[in-house]
């Protein structure tokens, strides 16, 4: 394992909420593959049943998240500015991967795509466009 | 009239007790009217985002948004269908208050044929102060013709 996969993992189990969904990652280089393994906690509609659409958009805001700190390192803890989230397939009760790309990153805005994919990465389930705010964080003088 | 609203309502409180991700999160329906919705998440230590400094994750806000943009949806309609996502953008103006509930307030304001659009807001005190807003399509009829469990089989057409 690398340092930057060791931080990775301590990253992911720091957060609450991404232990809440069951949130792991895998790296490849610099390149992560986020993986959301079913749970019935997550299931939004459970007549199909199918995986919340808040959770995929959360899923894959966390993966561009993940993806900027492995790129800018900790000093540059991004915040999101906004989000667009597509919804291609019903999240069926299966194991979801993402991977984010990263587009752009200026002095203060990153710009990332993301795509989330079951059983085939050809048929992704859900897409996600955002902004992020890179600018490293001044502490409040309070 | 307000029989249908009574109706709607129940509808809402059913499908936050019904959708395990809905009641792990502690969602609850404040109040529904006709297009109108406002939701809310309880604060919760482990819904955080940010150990250091205790706000919850923008995902849990992702999934309030849509879930009570979903319950407008409904609200609009004059019969029950089935509803998915089609598309759903947000803009975190500001981090929540650690230790504050979060709510939504979601307002329907155009039903056609096949798609309802639905704006929101999602704040911790005051909905003029927002922490976030959203815009949300949802497709109406989404599940016709597929039966229950239709998710268990894999799709008919490969990709």
């Amino acid at each position: 394992m690398s340092a930057i996969d060791d931080e990775l993992q301590a990253l992911l189990e720091r957060i609450p909420y991404a232990q809440f969904l069951g949130v792991r990652a895998e790296l490849a280089g610099d390149e992560m593959t986020a993986i959301l393994p079913f749970g019935e906690h997550l299931v939004g509609n459970p007549t199909l049943p199918a995986i919340h659409g808040g959770v995929l958009g959360a899923f894959m805001e966390m993966t561009a998240l993940a993806q900027l700190s492995i790129k800018e390192g900790q000093a540059r803890q991004p915040r999101v500015i906004d989000v667009s989230i597509e919804y291609l397939r019903s999240g069926r009760p299966l194991t979801t991967y993402a991977r984010a790309e990263i587009k752009k990153v200026g002095r203060r805005i990153a710009n990332v795509h993301v795509e989330a994919w079951q059983e085939q990465r050809a048929a992704p389930i859900a897409a996600l466009r955002g902004h992020f705010l890179v600018t490293p964080t001044e502490k409040p003088a309070k | 009239m307000n029989d249908h609203l009574e109706i709607m309502r129940q509808v809402a409180h059913g499908m936050n007790q019904g959708s395990p991700q809905a009641r792990a999160l502690g969602f609850e329906t404040v109040s529904l009217e006709h297009a109108t919705a406002v939701m809310k998440v309880p604060y919760s230590d482990k819904l955080v985002g940010d150990p250091d400094t205790g706000v919850i994750a923008g995902g849990v806000v992702t999934t309030l948004l849509d879930h009570c943009c979903g319950q407008a949806a409904h609200a609009a309609l004059d019969t029950f269908k089935y509803i998915a996502t089609l598309d759903l953008r947000i803009d975190y103006m500001r981090a929540a208050e650690p230790g504050k509930d979060i709510f939504a307030k979601a307002h329907c304001f155009k039903v056609t044929k096949n798609v309802a659009f639905v704006r929101a807001v999602a704040y911790d005190a005051d909905p003029d102060d927002p922490v976030a807003a959203a815009t949300a399509a949802f497709m109406l009829d989404s599940s016709a013709g597929k039966k229950p469990g239709a998710n268990f089989k894999p799709p008919r057409t490969p990709a």
